[in-house]
């Protein structure tokens, strides 16, 4: 029989290993799911793992989805760090591209590129309104947040329906369900000519280090903490779990806005039913593989969105289905829990002692 | 023949030797103590021998034939009962019901019912079996526990350190019960770290020290002063108190009241008292008597009292923030050290900051080199053993975690200091020189509230006495004309014009 004992110390080593551990044992499994498939493991994992960092163009592609991850991922981060559990991100982000989208449309044709600040602006105001629904039914009605953000994200995506077939429908757009090409003012710049990396790189950069000191070195960012691992601690010295719950839902509501708005002013450019690809719960997974912490989550966001390539990449060369690439990321997202889970337990066999005391008891009788 | 006998019993676990080659012999009818300061590894020994932990090495003899323990069910088949600390009781059920549950043979309610009432009556142990257990008091739910390890008609019962929730009177009720039980020939082990209650009930003690067995003597012939340089290895330090100097109001309550949060929480009723400058003021009381819900009242962490209930320097504060009234200069060391006064897995550093506020910079910046100052500066004032102002709080042992939370409050020159169990589980070293810091705060005219359950402690470092029952506070008492028996009696809630003695007065016209 094995038992499960807490360790005394998880040192730093091994909270960092934990996620490389998750990420071999998925590697493993991925490999052991393409042979069973008879396809080629190697090739298989060569388009996982090394296509997407080729050249400059793959990574540019690549950038395009980690920006979004990482924003995310940051604001969730503080959310789970104070043990508020929004699930809603992908709703929030949905409202961040309305917001957005809203904005952009008022664009004339002439705007200037300056008119991608307020469009911005409108994101990330979206999606803490949509968050804000959250708090405020928390805090007034102490409603579960966890079961409302995720129903949010129903209405988000039913809202984001209704508007472009409805009343923000391109009028000269052959019917299709979408909105008008928002004008070239309100796009992002990209960053080298000829890539579709944009702005929104430097964007996330910026993010992840104002997140760091936000968390590490402001007594706002201790107090949400405090109040995350020990509320009991958090209520003595007077930390209000009521700001803590409108900051922390505020904040990731608004990270997710303005990644739904970099969307829109980036790759996508106007609005259509295909605006939620899923960032906002794969941003759940990025948040916790990056163990919560703002440098974790860059690389994370970068692994996330390799799986994301990688996965499209299979689909159109070696003909595996496009659902490779959710089960790639809940396999690390499994493994990593069973590596946290390895890390502060250790495991003894203990059948040995067990028989021991059985044949000492055997004896005496 | 020996009713239970241990040779060599070792457990190791991860960081400690909890048990290092412990002998043991129990004869049939002895009451037989087993001494030790908190960590000492009785606790361990007693779970070895109920089963519900393995040894690492050592055997056990019970009857004279050698057994290995696996569960607590199999103890309880050989006829091992024992009665833990913290009682594992469900409140929504009845005192038969619980009892029931615990039961291994198959009964019906209405056996046990019947065999509660025999054992109860034949022990003096009155239980109402029919009573659910949230109405009960904490000494008649030790009793359901006790009764529900007496039906298995044990030949060895196991008391964890039962006296701690008890009055001094319901204490002296134990002891007729374990008395009785020992002439009909049950063997106890009873755990404690109380010398007198040792000294007056045992015929044998066995004393711990880190693991080890440091002594084995009768306590009849000891003194409390001999018993305690076994358990502590040194002579107890000597603590000299001073009369203080009485100045100023600084904490006024009148007319406290409040609901219960909980459906077992404590309902406060009509709270009245004041602290001045320059005092200690002790609240005695059994736990679970609302100290819990009256120190969340005065610290702020409930925030419900009336406007004007409780008056800090004449400022209402009833309604104000734990910080705004620490800004005031009121300061609060809490019962828990971690998880509510500490937060494990944080440095002592970063620990500083909840109740201090001098390494927050401009606009919540935090500056870390202040903190770690301040953290090292309370690890050398007050003799903290720690690595270092980094060091995780959860690393602390107990009695240096106290020392840390102290200082820190004590460091930031509070008027008012509010303590709740100052020295519960901490070493004896620790707990002499924490009493004396809190005397030491005192004299230069600081106010102090100090809850506790120990009477020794409140009797050795307090100016007067409250006593706090069943939601109600007692007048104070100088401690110059407080007697144990007094604050005992008081501990039950029969104060001169107590609700509690009103009603027996009617009772009687």
């Amino acid at each position: 029989m094995f038992k499960l004992e807490p360790r005394t110390q998880t040192s730093m080593l091994l909270a960092v290993a934990a996620p490389l551990l998750a990420l071999a044992i998925t590697v493993l499994i991925g490999i052991m799911l393409f042979t069973a498939l008879g396809k080629d493991p190697v090739q298989a994992l060569g388009l996982f793992f090394v296509e997407p960092l080729k050249n400059g163009r793959a990574l540019a592609e690549l950038s395009i989805k980690a920006v979004p991850l990482a924003l995310i991922a940051l604001g969730l981060a503080v959310c789970f760090r104070a043990n508020i559990w929004n699930i809603g991100a992908e709703g929030q982000f949905v409202l961040g591209a309305l917001g957005a989208g809203w904005v952009a449309m008022h664009a004339g044709p002439g705007a200037s590129g300056w008119f991608v600040v307020p469009v911005l602006l409108g994101g990330v105001a979206g999606g803490m309104l949509w968050a804000g629904v959250v708090a405020l039914l928390r805090d007034r009605f102490n409603t579960n947040e966890i079961l409302v953000s995720l129903m949010l994200v129903y209405v988000a995506t039913l809202l984001l329906n209704y508007l472009v077939y409805g009343p923000w429908k391109d009028p000269d757009g052959y019917n299709f369900p979408q909105t008008v090409l928002f004008a070239p003012g309100t796009r992002l710049p990209r960053l080298v000519t000829g890539l579709r990396m944009n702005l929104g790189v430097v964007i996330a950069l910026l993010a992840v280090v104002a997140f760091a000191v936000f968390q590490f070195r402001t007594y706002r960012g201790y107090a949400l903490t405090v109040g995350g691992i020990a509320p009991a601690a958090a209520r003595y010295a007077g930390f209000s779990s009521r700001s803590a719950l409108w900051t922390a839902l505020l904040l990731s509501g608004g990270m997710a806005g303005l990644a739904g708005a970099l969307e829109v002013a980036g790759p996508l450019g106007q609005l259509t039913p295909y605006v939620p690809v899923g960032y906002g719960f794969a941003a759940i997974i990025v948040a916790f593989v990056g163990r919560l912490h703002p440098v974790g989550i860059v690389f994370s966001s970068v692994l996330m969105s390799m799986f994301y390539i990688g996965g499209e990449l299979a689909q159109s060369r070696m003909g595996l289905p496009k659902a490779l690439t959710s089960v790639f990321q809940g396999l690390l997202l499994f493994t990593l829990l069973a590596c946290d889970n390895g890390l502060q337990y250790r495991m003894r066999w203990v059948a040995a002692a067990k028989d021991k005391a059985k044949a000492r008891a055997g004896v005496a009788a | 023949m020996t009713r239970l006998e241990l040779i060599g019993i070792t457990k190791q676990y991860p960081g400690v030797r909890a048990n290092d080659d412990i002998h043991l012999k129990v004869a049939p009818g002895q009451i037989h103590a087993v001494l030790g300061e908190n960590g000492a590894g009785k606790s361990t020994l007693m779970k070895i021998i109920y089963g519900a932990t393995r040894p690492d090495a050592g055997q056990m003899a019970w009857n004279g034939r050698e057994v290995a323990v696996a569960s607590p069910a199999q103890a309880r088949a050989l006829g091992i009962s024992m009665v833990y600390q913290h009682f594992s009781l469900f409140d929504t059920l009845t005192a038969a019901e619980n009892i029931w549950l615990g039961l291994d043979k198959a009964l019906s309610l209405a056996e046990v019912v019947e065999q509660t009432r025999v054992v109860s009556a034949e022990y003096g142990l009155h239980v109402d079996p029919a009573r659910p257990v949230h109405t009960l008091s904490v000494g008649e739910r030790q009793r359901v526990e006790i009764v529900r390890a007496l039906l298995t008609r044990p030949q060895l019962l196991i008391l964890d350190e039962p006296t701690s929730v008890l009055t001094p009177q319901a204490v002296e009720s134990l002891f007729v019960t374990l008395r009785k039980l020992s002439s009909e020939g049950c063997s106890i082990l009873y755990i404690s770290h109380k010398l007198h209650e040792i000294r007056s009930l045992c015929h044998h003690c066995t004393v711990l020290r880190g693991g080890r067995l440091v002594g084995e003597v009768d306590p009849r012939q000891e003194s409390n002063a001999s018993l305690s340089r076994l358990m502590i290895g040194a002579d107890a330090p000597v603590l000299t108190a001073r009369e203080g100097q009485r100045g100023a109001n600084v904490l006024r309550v009148a007319g406290l009241g409040l609901a219960q949060l909980d459906p077992f929480g404590v309902t406060l009723k009509d709270i009245a008292f004041d602290v001045s400058a320059g005092e200690i003021v002790g609240v005695a009381g059994v736990s679970g008597n609302g100290q819990q819900e009256l120190l969340a009242a005065l610290s702020g962490e409930d925030p419900r009292a009336a406007p004007g209930s409780i008056q800090l320097f004449d400022h209402d504060i009833a309604r104000a923030s734990p910080g705004k009234r620490r800004a005031a200069g009121l300061h609060f060391v809490p019962e828990e050290r971690l998880g509510r006064g500490a937060v494990p897995t944080l440095s002592l550093a970063m620990n500083t900051l909840l109740t201090r506020t001098e390494a927050v910079g401009r606009g919540g910046w935090l500056r870390m080199g202040e903190a770690r100052r301040l953290a090292a500066k309370l690890i050398d004032g007050f003799r903290v053993k720690a690595s270092g102002p980094d060091a995780m709080a959860r690393t602390l042992s107990g009695g240096n975690l106290q020392k840390f939370i102290v200082g820190r409050e004590i460091d930031a020159a509070p008027k008012l200091l509010i303590i709740a169990q100052p020295t519960w589980g901490v070493d004896v070293g620790a707990a002499a020189q924490i009493r004396g810091e809190l005397l030491r705060l005192r004299n230069p005219g600081c106010a102090l509230l100090v809850f506790s359950e120990e009477l020794d402690e409140l009797f050795e470092i307090c100016d007067r006495l409250h006593v706090i029952a069943e939601g109600r506070l007692s007048p104070s008492v100088p401690i110059a004309a407080a007697t144990r028996e007094q604050i005992g009696e008081w501990m039950s809630g029969l104060w001169p014009g107590s609700a509690a003695v009103e009603e027996a007065s009617h009772v009687q016209a």
